[in-house]
């Protein structure tokens, strides 16, 4: 059994410097060969950290502080800095998170790859030619051309999926035993992020090498691990085989992570996970997650929960493991008959930058209190379209009509009012917000331009954070003080406050956490149902789309290829776009979530 | 790619016009008779004359302008009022020898400002990063002629005697005299340095910090392989603009340092014709020194774009 231990982690701690706070302490894994282990947690939990002290590195500002990590025998971190070097992408390998800026630009892709190979032990064995041979073979393992002229091509030349399949090819180039993948999926369209999944699959099963897959995302790596360990605040939650953990998660943490992710046949709700992680600098005394667990209770609070075996190999960090929130039947959403007005109505867009078209004869309705979903990938035109809506992008060709009346295209020639009906929320709350400012003023700035002088405006910031599920008093807090999913919702909060009927919402859950997208979906569909909002909601997520909208039209290179009530579009898609898109997105449903599990 | 350099060259040869028409009006075409202006009250009538038909002062501005201009064009600049020598005549010694103080002075500071700029940030945040900083904070505080009297302090006059306090060289070519040549020299490179090494260092922070540098670490490259392949090709490409200001700011500063160690070039020239009016020889050298700034700051623009494999790569 030892011989076949690729990876063992022992009492690993890596701190931040110069504070010495704890980014990830008390750490133990083990894999054995050809095993994959899913690494899973929020951003924050300090697993990019672990993932890189893998290979005994730690970035600027970190330093592992004790503890022991043995690939194949050898412990990384007491070994002398040449020997490590050497044991660095012939023995464990990594392949990061964006190849985009993890490939050197001014280099050529071939002079990349071969140089893995250059330097290593048997560097007489490795001939010129042998070199060239090999940088072919791993180019057609992972199905790239293995062409010179290919070879000769600088990163920028290749498109985002082969650029990850570079970086998967300069893993696997020196048949290393053990491969840390960090998250090499984020940011790509779920078609690509398919064919790297599959491709990683076969080259770990062709190489017989061992994986650690580091990813926030369950649905992920659900698909691809054999074994799982969740991290929540620099430590390990919980740890155990795919299955068990999957089947009947023991932590509260877990359960709730798997209940966040969205259901693709929106049978079950998905919830979000209220609060948000502890910054390393601010971790709560005893178990991390009690500020977020519902079943907290004082001896929680008290000391760290020691790791409990609950079944062979299956180890909680909690005081009460085994007793999770079952899932809940989604509430349904209101019903889409688009019987209501249309609140806006798109007819025969088209719009281009320069001289390339990015838009053509788009036509789109969205009915008074209900939720419209743009979906597309990333260059379909889904922000410029929705950029056109609201007056930012007024060169374009066709109308835009509010309650049937047509808006100008410039945002400078809509009247106040015009503009105060349709309110945007950008996709990225760090740059959305003004950091000068207090979340009250930035309520109030869109309400005093575009309602003037209010009575009261401590009760419209009231009101408003109130209505995005904000507590009263971070109104006098600066956006560096907020998490991201707090940042979001007072970007929400200020679109609020000027009264909308139509909120556009452009990407705004893609730079958030899984557990913090959930509740702002919940955010959203509670808008929709009590106030009566009408929304665009842009999306590359296929899965929020069922969640939250009634109806969905899916935009493809600028036009929209199919459009229809959710309902319909899912179960039977007509374009083979759509169908794709609905195939290509992992179908996530562990036991554990599944409505039918229990009773 | 070839287009943009084409582009950046017009461009070069629009901002030389742009400064020739400048220096005209500047010099020439000030109201009242230039020649009388140059010649002062007591000129005897004769003189005036020669010179007003020199000047073309006779005729309307644009042909005096257009005629001044074909001159310069055809190298035909005229002759000196201070020597009665043809001003390509007299100046081309003085340009050759103040050629050789900058090109030393550039081919001195480029690299070894480089060089210190880079091994201040792989020592980043230790001793001897934190030394270089405070150095070359001060010494881009200090206006290069306090530089270049604190040298000759040191070394000349007061404290050191070892090196001559000024040029003083006989005949022949000013390489001959290489122990004159220092100080200018060190004066020169101790002022355009500090500015390539401030950069270079916070180009090579930010590409050492960067993840294709973590990625070539993890890749178990060498540390050489990681620093001189994958850190230093893409910290010089920003740095390259800030050379090339440098070594176009030494086209002017040149000036201020020969005027200090009396030094037979271009600045001392244009000194010298300032104070004796000597109107073609500071036409000629006005457009000389915008010519070069134009020059080197083509060719650090025509290295900027073929250093960056994206425009490479477009062009073809
Ligand atoms: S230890 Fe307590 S607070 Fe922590 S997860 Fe378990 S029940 Fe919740």
């Amino acid at each position: 059994m030892s011989g076949d231990v690729v990876l063992d982690v022992a009492g690993l701690r890596v701190v931040g410097l110069p504070s010495k706070a704890e980014i990830v302490t008390e750490v133990d894994l083990t894999l054995g060969r050809g095993e994959v282990l899913g690494l899973v947690g929020e951003s924050g939990s300090g697993k990019t950290t672990l993932g890189l002290a893998l290979l005994a590195h730690a970035k600027r500002g970190t330093s592992i502080a004790s503890g022991s990590v043995t690939v194949c025998g050898r412990d990384l971190l007491t070994l002398p800095a040449e020997e490590v070097r050497r044991a660095r992408g012939r023995t464990v390998a990594y392949i990061p998170q964006s190849p985009a800026s993890a490939l050197n630009p001014a280099l050529r892709i071939g002079t990349q790859l071969r140089e893995c190979l250059n330097g290593s032990a048997s560097r007489e064995a490795h001939r010129e030619e042998e070199g060239e041979e090999r940088v072919q073979e791993v180019l057609r393992e992972v199905a790239l051309p293995d062409t010179p002229d290919f070879i000769r091509r600088y990163p920028h030349q290749l498109s985002g999926g082969q650029q990850q399949r570079i970086a998967i090819a300069m893993a696997f180039i020196g048949r290393p035993e053990l491969i840390v993948l960090d998250e090499p999926t984020t940011g790509l369209d779920v078609t690509t992020q398919r064919h790297v999944l599959e491709t990683v699959r076969r080259m770990c099963e062709g190489y017989g090498a061992s994986g650690v897959y580091i990813s926030h995302d369950m649905a992920v790596v659900a698909g691809i691990a054999d074994r799982l360990a969740v991290m929540y605040s620099g430590r390990v939650v919980e740890a155990g085989t795919a299955e068990a953990v999957l089947a009947a998660p023991r932590h509260p943490y877990t359960a709730r992570l798997l209940l966040a992710v969205p259901d693709l046949a929106a049978e079950r709700e998905m919830t979000g996970i209220p609060g948000h992680a502890p910054s390393p600098l601010a971790r709560p005394g005893g178990c991390a997650f009690a500020p977020r667990c519902e079943l907290a209770e004082d001896r929680c609070r008290a000391e760290q929960p020691a790791p409990v075996e609950v079944t062979v190999g299956h180890t909680v960090r909690c005081v009460k493991p085994g007793s999770p929130p079952a899932p809940r039947p989604a509430t349904p959403l209101r019903a889409g008959d688009g019987g209501g007005a249309p609140v806006l109505e798109v007819r025969g867009l088209s719009a281009r930058y320069g001289r390339t078209e990015v838009l053509s004869g788009i036509e789109l309705t969205v009915p008074a209190g209900e939720c419209v979903a743009l979906l597309g990938e990333s260059g379909s035109g889904k922000t410029t379209l929705s950029r056109a809506i609201v007056g930012l992008h007024p060169e374009f060709d066709g109308e835009i009509l509010l309650d049937g009346e047509a808006l100008a295209h410039g945002s400078y020639r809509r009247t106040e009012e015009q503009r105060r009906r349709v309110q945007y929320v950008f996709q990225n709350p760090y740059e959305a917000l003004n950091p000068r400012k207090t979340v009250r003023e930035l309520v109030l700035g869109p309400v005093r331009v575009l309602r003037g002088r209010v009575a009261d405006p401590d009760a419209v910031v009231r009101d408003a954070l109130e209505r995005a599920s904000l507590r009263g008093d971070l109104a006098g807090r600066y956006p560096d003080q907020l998490s991201g999913g707090e940042r979001q919702r007072v970007a929400i909060a200020r679109a609020l406050a000027t009264g909308p009927d139509l909120l556009i919402c452009d990407e705004i859950t893609s730079s958030l956490d899984v557990s913090v997208q959930s509740s702002i979906v919940e955010l959203l569909r509670e808008l929709q149902r009590r106030d009566g909002l009408s929304l665009l909601f842009v999306t590359h997520d296929i899965a929020l789309v069922r969640n939250l909208a009634q109806h969905v039209a899916v935009l493809e290179d600028g036009r929209i290829v199919e459009s229809g009530p959710v309902e319909r579009v899912f179960t039977t898609p007509d374009h083979p776009y759509t169908r794709s898109l609905i195939d290509d997105t992992p179908h996530f449903t562990p036991a554990f979530a599944r409505l039918d599990s229990r009773d | 790619m070839y287009r943009l350099i084409f582009k950046r060259v017009l461009l070069g040869l629009v901002i030389l016009w742009a400064v020739s028409v400048v220096v005209f009006l500047a010099t020439q075409a000030l109201p009242g008779d230039a020649a009388r202006a140059i010649l002062g009250r007591d000129a005897t009538p004769e003189r005036l004359a020669a010179l007003q038909a020199q000047l073309h002062t006779g005729d309307p501005m644009l042909v005096q302008y257009g005629k001044w201009l074909a001159g310069t064009l055809t190298f035909d600049l005229g002759a000196s009022l201070a020597n009665g020598l043809p001003v390509g005549q007299y100046l081309a010694p003085r340009v050759s020898n103040s050629l050789v103080l900058m090109m030393i002075a550039a081919v001195i500071a480029t690299p070894v400002a480089l060089a210190v700029g880079a091994w201040s940030a792989l020592r980043r945040d230790r001793a001897v990063d934190h030394a270089t900083s405070l150095i070359t904070l001060v010494l881009a505080a200090l206006p290069e002629f306090v530089v270049g009297i604190i040298l000759v302090l040191i070394f000349a006059t007061g404290w050191l005697h070892v090196l001559p306090a000024v040029f003083a060289a006989g005949e022949g070519a000013v390489w001959q005299y290489p122990a004159q040549l220092v100080l200018p020299t060190l004066t020169l490179v101790l002022a355009v340095s500090p500015y390539i090494v401030r950069m270079m260092r916070a180009a090579m922070v930010e590409v050492l910090e960067s993840e294709y540098v973590q990625q070539a670490r993890l890749k178990g490259l060498p540390e050489r392989t990681v620093i001189w392949r994958h850190a230093v090709p893409n910290a010089i490409g920003p740095v390259a603009q800030v050379i090339a200001l440098q070594l176009a700011w030494l086209a002017g500063g040149v000036v201020v340092i020969e005027f200090l160690f009396r030094y037979p070039g271009i600045g001392l020239a244009l000194m010298d014709a300032i104070g004796n009016r000597d109107l073609p020889v500071i036409q000629a050298l006005s457009l000389l020194i915008a010519g070069l700034y134009i020059v080197v700051n083509l060719l650090a623009d025509i290295i900027g774009l073929a250093a960056n494999p994206k425009v490479r790569t477009a062009a073809r």
